[in-house]
């Protein structure tokens, strides 16, 4: 067995002479460590500032304070309450909202006829920045969930339908061409395919979705709502807590990343045949 | 690739004694009866062309750019209808001859998605189970030789390894007629010379009825039994070349042919 590891292990050695031969953690990795260098210095900075008095604590709470607050708000349990709650408002908005701009993206990218009937449409309703009608959407719904659900899934709806349409237009013609002359049916070049020659755009379209849910969501829980990460923001902020009001948004900047790692690593399983998604 | 292509070489030396005509697979002949194209009401692309081409014979087209070759071959492959005039493949009307007929496109057109094996089952449609389809595929790879490669995606291959793939799927269904549309032009001298061979040997060892389109005339000579000339939708010279394979590149004889037929493609200019 070590025969046949030596090859393996001599290749990767010559690949990577910075790596020391002993059996080292990866996470302790000194290429691995580089890319948090910065961010660690930020944090300590921070720290220092705010400890020593440079930047007054009333305007910037430091890290310490802001680990703190976190812990309270988590044995309280009122940060998961809202926590929960937020997730389950960005859920809901993206699956109506991303469900509907899909089903919309592919019948108009399929159909000529669907596409003459809404398409136009939805362009000049697009023009319209969702955000504008959180007045008249407070008058439809009040603060209720209907108004965060209405606004998130308004917002993720166009991103994907845009990119759906454009991803089912780009399939190469050629391909569906080929399709035909070996004899696929039109479901079977649906799902073989003009779907598959579409999902790198539904994807792109996705990732954008998700961003615009994050953001809608917060902008509509600070403005109404009695629940939330964002209502706890702004809560804390009536008695000056900045401590969990930069806890909220770095709970949000969180959130969002998590979110887009999730939509890499389904990215990277999808499209494995894609060199350009490959190992990415 | 090199191994088998050598090892086949032995076989076709031995069947080419009885020019090109194998007994075994099944084979389709083509009809043409005052065969008309005109797209849009246009000049017509193909006029009242009259043709037979006998089952299992490999008949290569070969005309100037836009003098309609490629149109003809769409149109015996029922991609385009025709304007005026009928086809009929054995004498039937070319309805529904469905994996009968099989094209290999100019570029691979393979499905970037797919494992090379599934590529290749693309050209069983919906015959048999998932597993028997696979089953196939990994057969007519390895006819093409590439049998190590059937669980990669298509991207990892090279331009001549994409085109066999292609044309193992073109084969997969054991086709009565095969139409080749200058398959070979992307590629490189040498890898166009070892696909010359490989389409050889299996038309060889399948027997079916072959049209190649192309516009290298050396192509054409070194494989067909037979050579159009098309120019303005009609054809200017027909030729048999009953030459022995395989075929030497560099025989006076067959070199005297190309020269002949660029003589005649140069006239008309």
């Amino acid at each position: 067995m070590a025969d046949s590891a030596l090859p393996a292990l001599a290749r990767s050695a010559a690949a990577r002479p910075a790596r020391p031969a002993a059996r080292m953690p990866r996470w302790l990795d000194p290429s691995r460590l580089i890319p948090w260098l910065v961010p660690a210095a930020i944090i300590l900075g921070w720290q220092v500032a705010g400890s020593t008095g440079l930047v007054s604590t009333r305007f910037m709470p430091a890290p310490l304070d802001v680990v703190r607050a976190g812990w309270s708000a988590a044995q309280t349990g009122e940060l998961w309450v809202n926590l929960w709650v937020s997730f389950l408002r960005a859920l809901a908005g993206f699956v109506v909202g991303g469900g509907i701009g899909l089903a919309f993206g592919l019948a108009n990218g399929l159909s000529k006829l669907s596409e003459k009937l809404t398409d136009t449409t939805l362009q000049m309703v697009r023009n319209v920045p969702h955000l504008s009608l959180i007045p008249l959407v407070i008058l439809w719904f009040g603060i209720d969930e209907g108004a965060k659900l209405f606004l998130v899934a308004l917002g993720v709806f166009f991103p994907i339908y845009a990119n759906t349409l454009h991803g089912i237009r780009s399939v190469d013609p050629q391909l569906i061409e080929m399709g035909r002359v070996y004899g696929m049916n039109r479901r079977e070049l649906f799902w073989r395919v003009v779907l598959p020659g579409a999902l790198p755009s539904i994807f792109v379209g996705l990732r954008y979705g998700l961003g615009i849910m994050w953001l809608t969501l917060i902008v509509a829980e600070t403005i109404s709502a009695n629940s939330g990460l964002g209502y706890m923001a702004m809560q804390a902020r009536e008695f000056m807590l900045v401590d969990v009001v930069v806890l909220a948004i770095l709970i949000y900047a969180l959130l969002g990343k998590v979110a887009d790692s999730l939509t890499r690593l389904l990215e990277r399983t999808c499209l494995a045949w894609n060199p350009a998604y490959r190992n990415g | 690739m090199t191994a088998s292509s050598a090892l086949s070489f032995e076989t076709v030396t031995e069947t080419a004694r009885t020019p090109s005509r194998p007994a075994t697979g099944r084979a389709l002949s083509v009809t043409l009866r005052r065969l008309t194209k005109a797209f849009d009401g246009g000049e017509p692309v193909i006029r009242g062309l009259d043709l037979h081409m006998p089952a299992g014979q490999f008949v290569a087209i070969v005309g100037r750019s836009g003098c309609g070759k490629s149109t003809l071959l769409r149109l015996i492959l029922g991609l385009e209808e025709p304007s005026a005039g009928r086809i009929s493949l054995d004498g039937r009307e070319s309805r529904d001859t469905g994996a009968l007929r099989r094209i290999m496109f100019q570029e691979p057109r393979l499905l970037p998605w797919a494992r090379v094996v599934d590529n290749v089952a693309v050209g069983l449609g919906r015959e048999g189970s998932r597993a028997e389809r696979r089953e196939r595929a990994r057969e007519a790879l390895d006819e093409v030789g590439l049998t190590p490669k059937a669980d990669e995606w298509p991207a990892t291959l090279s331009g001549g390894q994409r085109q066999r793939v292609a044309l193992a799927r073109a084969l997969v269904s054991r086709p009565a007629l095969l139409a080749l549309d200058e398959p070979l032009g992307a590629l490189d001298a040498l890898t166009r010379i070892e696909m010359q061979a490989m389409i050889e040997r299996i038309r060889i060892e399948q027997g079916f009825t072959a049209i190649l389109v192309t516009h290298d005339v050396g192509e054409a000579v070194a494989l067909a039994d037979r050579i159009l000339v098309i120019e303005d939708g009609a054809v200017a010279l027909d030729v048999d070349v009953d030459a022995p394979r395989p075929r030497r590149r560099g025989d006076p004889d067959l070199a005297a042919l190309e020269g002949r037929i660029l003589d005649q493609l140069l006239a008309c200019a």
